[in-house]
């Protein structure tokens, strides 16, 4: 009866003085805030966790920044802006973070993002592609690591082009990205190539696709080639249907993001081949800084990583060098030092550009061919994000003129 | 002038004619009972009076207004109060508010948002009570009461609006027979003090055969009789009706009938 | 688009019917035989999809696949099975809908479950073995898997329709369904009944899950798009009717297929992309069948369900206890933005919960006093915060007169969707209530040009002073304090008693001059109009509001606080809202595995407090003073 009494009072104590200690310990960390949806987009979102948890190691291994060791602080957003917001100010007042990252889905970036400019928090969107996020809903307080559905859809336009076709097929989902994504190619090729011809268009939601009437459609419409901006469960869906009732036979398919291993794994030996679509052949980059990235992540998680380890990864390597380069967490010098910032990331090194707060890493162009009974990209190459994005004239008609 | 004429009342269920050109009247002041076999039509004609069902053809003249077809609610404002077969009450309510809820109604009080409910006609809520012997419970909560002590309220309730009718279907249903004697006659005298017709169907003969003024018969559909209760006894269709059947002019429970 | 194209797409809805009527069919039976409003039935589709890929990949070939979907089949049915016997028969005696706050916590937990036995990548199954290719229709390339389907429905249809026919078990659901209360005095053992009614459906749900193995990956999202999809097909096709189901199944997958076959039309110079519009297609519809015929294409207006439970007590004027305790909680919470000072999240959490008993309160007004159990309470707090927000955005309004707009523009849309919604009764209610909300949602969703569509609309921040968390947090207060004061005097009033009684007793209440319909339509309305003011703050607090705050979600949250508080108690959804608001913030910080967590604690509160909380002690106070 006394012992069990004695290890009750015993464990009470330790807890008292874990919960007065902790915090005073934790003082000598940078905090970082991070919100995503974890659970609701948890294909790309784990292998983010795990690239932000091995970026977070190896930088605190080495004695972390300005001396202090990064805390990384995470979030789940629930999938929904307004939750997100409640998280974002949660962090800032409750967990004092003195800036936020994060977020996957554009429109939910695009409410933390105004969030940020409303409570002047430094807000790195990791993830969400709209482009409004860095130019027409952009602010001093936001800046972008993912190369945006702008930069995507220019990196395919070559290919586009080049295939000569004149009646389009556009396939999307309907919410911000998937709409962006479809208007920003119509546009750019219209631009290149007037005559071309857009014969259907659907956007079924997301998430929710009624894939064999959906590839039906778009086979009746008889298309020379096809834009796909489906991904996850919904790409899944439509490969399988559309590759059953041939809809994709003798046509040009281009497609966004659909090279990531995220949404390219599941489909197996039924991945598209001929695709050509952006994306991360991870096993084939051979580059030293890649290289070194893999053989780290697997290594630590007996597991490859996909396009989203290498989002965390750059994520949590951006703010680190940022706030090594502004010497502490204070906003405006936060701001400062990430306009121009120069990072170092298993893509090679790209830059936040100054004019309009987007980072310029690139991703891969590449067809999708089968190995081994899996889907992989051949004949890829790097497109570095400075060579598809507009001018800093150009862009600054594009943001809020309060942004700069 | 009668209270309640009734003139040519039917309906028909399918291809089966429930109420079949009814007429009869109603007195001011008469205690009439409706009577007849299980299926003989009285819930419909009686349902048709309450407005609950609208009839096929005929009229139902509540003075000289004709309320065939009118909704519960309406027939209601006219003056015509209304007992269940199976008794029952607002259950989240105590047995005064009960009361006060038809006062309410009549009051045209039910659309008022602010001042609260329960000091309104809640000392005509409580002499109604008294009226049905019903006082002491008033601050109960209405579920807990004994089943012939419901019976009370529904009374106190059917009052609230000062009828001129009182439609009753079974009373006395589902009571012990000391009961139904106790609330009939509490029933004749409260409407006799008021000058209120009553219609009521019955089972039990008992019943019937000592208090109503006149008494009506029903079998298939049809009116057969009607008179007071030696004309009803005598008369030999009403006899071959209801001996016929196996039924028996005694004390008989019906079947359900039960709480 | 040509005909032959129109007739193909038709043949492709038949497969999509037949997985909707899947879907569908169990919850349809458990529903009718139990009046269960079972919310996990989509996480047992879900979970159906998982098992059954295990198979076919694990076992592989043949036996792997089509020996494990019937496999699954039976996995699921056990699952069913036991959710039944451990969970719900304990709590059976408990207020209407309250079992509904269970499944909405195995919905959470199953979620996770899954998360964790199977992981967080989508699975894509192997192609059906023997089904793998297309057969040539039409000019056409027509899977042979989707022309399977096609025929699986309408078979299982048979074989239950036969089932139901002639056998006792299926006489016994048949009863059940038009009457419990006769089942039971007929003698049959209602537990063994329940149990395997409760069984058959999962096992339903099961397999279809199982059969979309071969067509759809199986991803953790499928337990909600699931579980909306049911309950659609379900309300269309008439509680408890299986060829209902079908019918509905039908119908719906059409439209649907219809749509997305009509594709991008030309009005006149304004193009118009019909896939877009499949959502809202879809809920129309059964907006439409439920105006028409309320109980569904094939259903029967239900017989009344003698409620199992304690009714409710009468309502009393508060105590001076409660009134001393209220004025503590009021003097406390105005004294929190001192405490703030030095944590000011205490003030985003605490406008965050005023926010959610101001909806919590509204909903309890109509759905206890009341009795409408809506399941579309969302739709108000999404056109107040959408009225207030818009003004903000295309006129540039001040925030006072945009908060003043956000009850308007929720009133003018209860007035409307009230106005259908009280001819209904029950269930029925519940669903037409839901069928609003969803359009209301898929309209905000859609109408990009005016409502800003999936982004919503953002920059809707309060000005100086409310700019400050404090001073928003003292007006969040205010409006809460009226907003409850206000509903609980209508419920003291005689309006509120007129409420109740039109509650308690349709018919009687009709029988003393009471309209019922047009009394609760105002009700419907007032709690409309409140709910409006919830919406309007939240678009304020949060600077934006978006499609995803007026989901089903919401509705559903709604519900749960009120449950958990207790429906009978007029306290109940202040407490349940400010209970389930804090925990939700407290353990979704925690844990990776907050869902989990979060269904485990519902499931203890439900089961420790089968009135609610609020219910709970009021029922320990009365007995401890004994009777009185």
């Amino acid at each position: 009866m006394t012992t069990r009494r004695h290890v009750l009072s015993f464990a009470l104590a330790s807890t008292i003085t874990a919960v007065l200690v902790l915090p005073a310990l934790a003082q000598e960390t940078i905090k970082i805030g991070e919100l995503n949806s974890y659970k609701a987009q948890p294909a790309f979102l784990d292998p983010y966790k795990k690239g932000m948890d091995l970026a977070l190691e190896e930088i605190n291994a080495k004695g972390g920044v300005l001396g202090k060791k990064l805390e990384l602080i995470v979030r789940d957003d629930g999938a929904n802006p307004g939750e997100a917001v409640r998280v974002a100010e949660e962090l800032v007042t409750r967990e004092g973070v003195p800036l936020i990252a994060g977020t996957f889905l554009s429109h939910i970036g695009l409410a933390v993002t105004n969030f940020a400019g409303q409570k002047k928090v430094f807000f790195l969107a990791a993830e969400p592609l709209t482009d409004k996020i860095t130019w027409q809903n952009g602010n001093r307080y936001t800046f972008r690591l993912r190369a945006t559905t702008y930069m995507q859809t220019a990196m395919l336009m070559p290919a586009a082009i080049a295939a000569k076709k004149k009646r389009w097929a556009l396939v999307y989902p309907n919410f911000e990205y998937g709409q962006s994504a479809a208007e920003n190619f119509k546009t750019m090729l219209k631009a290149a190539q007037p005559d071309v011809e857009f014969v259907t268009e659907q956007a079924p939601p997301l998430g929710k696709v009624d894939a064999g009437a959906v590839a039906q459609a778009i086979d009746d419409a008889k298309p020379d080639a096809i834009f796909n901006v489906l991904f996850g469960a919904d790409l899944t869906r439509f490969v399988r249907e559309g590759t059953t009732r041939g809809v994709f036979k003798n046509r040009t398919v281009l497609s966004l993001l659909s090279g990531e291993p995220e949404y390219l794994d599941p489909l197996k030996e039924e991945a598209p081949v001929g695709w050509i679509v952006t994306g991360y052949p991870w096993d084939k980059i051979k580059t030293p800084e890649h290289m070194a990235f893999v053989n780290a992540y697997q290594k630590k998680f007996n597991d490859y990583p996909r396009l989203g380890s290498v989002v965390g990864y750059a994520t949590i390597k951006s703010l680190a060098a940022g706030i090594e380069k502004a010497k502490g967490t204070d906003t405006e010098k936060m701001i400062a030092a990430f306009r121009g910032l120069k990072v170092d990331s298993p893509f090679g090194p790209f830059e936040y550009r100054a004019s309009d707060h987007q980072a310029t890493m690139g991703a891969y162009v590449g067809k999708i061919a089968l190995e081994n009974g899996k889907g992989t990209m051949v004949d890829f190459k790097y497109v570095d994000g400075k060579d598809v994005l507009p001018g800093a004239d150009e862009v600054k008609k594009l943001r809020p003129a309060s942004a700069n | 002038m009668s209270v309640l004429a009734i003139r040519g009342l039917s309906k028909a269920f399918g291809g089966v004619r429930a109420v079949n050109d009814v007429s009869f009247a109603i007195g001011p002041g008469e205690f009439l009972a409706m009577i007849g076999p299980n299926g003989a039509g009285k819930s419909t004609c009686f349902n048709m009076i309450n407005g609950q069902l609208a009839p096929d053809s005929g009229e139902i003249l509540l003075g000289d207004r004709n309320i065939a077809g009118m909704a519960p609610r309406a027939i209601w404002r006219l003056g015509v109060g209304r007992t269940f077969q199976v008794a029952a009450t607002f259950a989240s309510m105590t047995v005064v508010e009960n009361v006060q809820m038809a006062l309410l109604s009549y009051a045209g009080d039910l659309y008022r948002l602010w001042r609260p409910a329960a000091a309104l006609h809640r000392e005509r809520a409580l002499e109604l009570l008294a009226q049905v012997g019903m006082q002491d419970a008033a601050d109960r909560p209405s579920r807990e009461l004994a089943y012939g002590d419901v019976k009370r309220v529904e009374l106190a309730i059917a009052l609230a609006n000062e009828p001129r009718l009182l439609l009753m279907d079974e009373p006395t249903a589902g009571m012990a027979p000391r009961e139904r004697n106790d609330l009939i006659k509490l029933v004749k005298q409260l409407v006799l003090e008021r000058g209120i017709s009553v219609l009521f169907t019955e089972h039990s003969m008992d019943v019937v055969f000592s208090f109503a003024d006149r008494i009506i018969v029903l079998a298939r559909g049809r009116l057969i009789a009607d008179g007071n209760a030696a004309a009803i006894r005598d008369n030999p269709q009403v006899q071959e009706v209801y001996f016929g059947t196996g039924k028996t002019f005694s004390n008989e429970a019906s079947p359900g009938a039960a709480p | 688009m040509t005909l032959d194209a129109l007739l193909f797409q038709a043949i492709n809805g038949l497969s999509s019917a037949s997985g909707l009527f899947f879907i569908a069919v169990g919850l349809s039976l458990i529903f009718g035989v139990t009046r269960i409003i079972n919310l996990a039935h989509g996480s047992l589709y879900m979970m159906g999809t998982y098992i059954a890929y295990s198979f076919a990949t694990k076992i592989g070939g043949v036996i792997g696949f089509w020996g494990g979907i019937l496999a699954t089949a039976i996995i699921v049915g056990c699952i069913g099975a036991l959710i039944e016997i451990l969970l719900l028969r304990r709590i059976y005696r408990a207020p209407e809908l309250f079992q509904l706050l269970a499944t909405f916590a195995l919905v959470l937990v199953f979620n996770d479950m899954t998360h964790w036995i199977w992981g967080s990548e989508d699975l894509l199954g192997p192609r059906a073995p023997g089904l793998a290719g297309s057969v040539e229709l039409l000019g056409r390339r027509l899977p042979s898997y989707d022309l399977f389907l096609a025929l699986a429905g309408p078979v299982v249809l048979l074989i239950l329709h036969f089932t139901l026919k002639v056998t006792r078990f299926g006489r016994l659901i048949r009863a059940a369904t038009q009457d419990r209360e006769m089942v039971g005095a007929l003698g049959v053992n209602q537990a063994v009944l329940f149990t395997s009614v409760f069984a058959l459906g999962a096992a339903l749900a099961g397999l279809g899950g199982a059969l979309q193995v071969a067509r759809e990956p199986a991803t953790l999202a499928t337990d909600l798009i699931a579980l909306g999809d049911a309950f659609v097909v379900v309300v269309v096709g008439g509680m408890g009717s299986i060829t209902g189901a079908y019918l509905a199944a039908v119908i719906i997958a059409e439209v649907k297929a219809l749509c997305i076959g009509i594709g991008v039309v030309n009005f006149g110079g304004i193009a118009v992309n019909f896939s877009k519009f499949t959502l809202v297609a879809e809920f129309l519809v059964m907006a439409i069948v439920l105006i028409v015929r309320p109980y569904g294409l094939l259903g029967k207006p239900q017989g009344a369900v003698r409620s199992v439970a304690e009714p409710e007590e009468p309502i009393r004027a508060a105590t001076p206890m409660l009134k001393l305790l209220a004025a503590v909680v009021l003097g406390l919470l105005l004294f929190l933005p001192v405490l703030a000072q030095s944590s000011p999240y205490l003030m985003i959490l605490g406008i965050d919960v005023l926010i959610a008993v101001i909806f919590a309160t509204s909903l309890h007004f109509i759905m206890g006093p009341g009795g409408m159990h809506s399941f579309g309470h969302a739709a108000y707090f999404g056109l107040g915060a959408y009225g207030a927000a818009l003004l903000v955005k295309w006129l540039a309004a001040p925030m006072g007169i945009a908060l003043a707009a956000a009850p308007l523009v929720a009133l003018a849309g209860a007035l409307l969707f009230g106005w259908f919604a009280v001819r209904l009764s029950g269930v029925y209610l519940a669903m037409l209530t839901l069928a609003f909300a969803q359009i209301v949602w898929a309209a905000v969703f859609q109408w990009e040009g005016f409502t800003g569509g999936s982004n919503g609309v953002i920059g809707v921040w309060p000005k100086p002073p409310f700019d400050q968390g404090w001073a928003f947090f003292l007006l969040t207060l205010a409006l809460a304090t009226i907003a409850v004061l206000l509903l609980r005097r209508f419920l003291f009033a005689p309006f509120g008693y007129a409420m109740r009684a039109g509650r308690d007793s349709p018919l009687r209440a009709e029988a003393i001059g009471i309209d019922v319909k047009r009394i609760h339509w105002l009700a419907f309305a007032i709690a409309g109009c409140i709910c409006g003011v919830a919406g309007g703050l939240f678009a304020f607090a949060k600077g934006s509001i978006s499609p995803e705050s007026i989901h089903v979600g919401r509705s559903i949250d709604g519900l749960v606080m009120v449950l958990l508080g207790g429906i009978q108690t007029l306290t109940g959804p202040i407490v349940g809202a400010s209970v389930f608001a804090l925990l939700q913030d407290t353990i979704m910080r925690q844990t990776e595995y907050w869902r989990a967590l979060l269904g485990a604690v519902i499931l203890v509160l439900v089961l420790a407090f089968p009135s609610g909380i609020v219910g709970a002690f009021s029922n320990l106070w009365r007995r401890l003073r004994g009777p009185s």
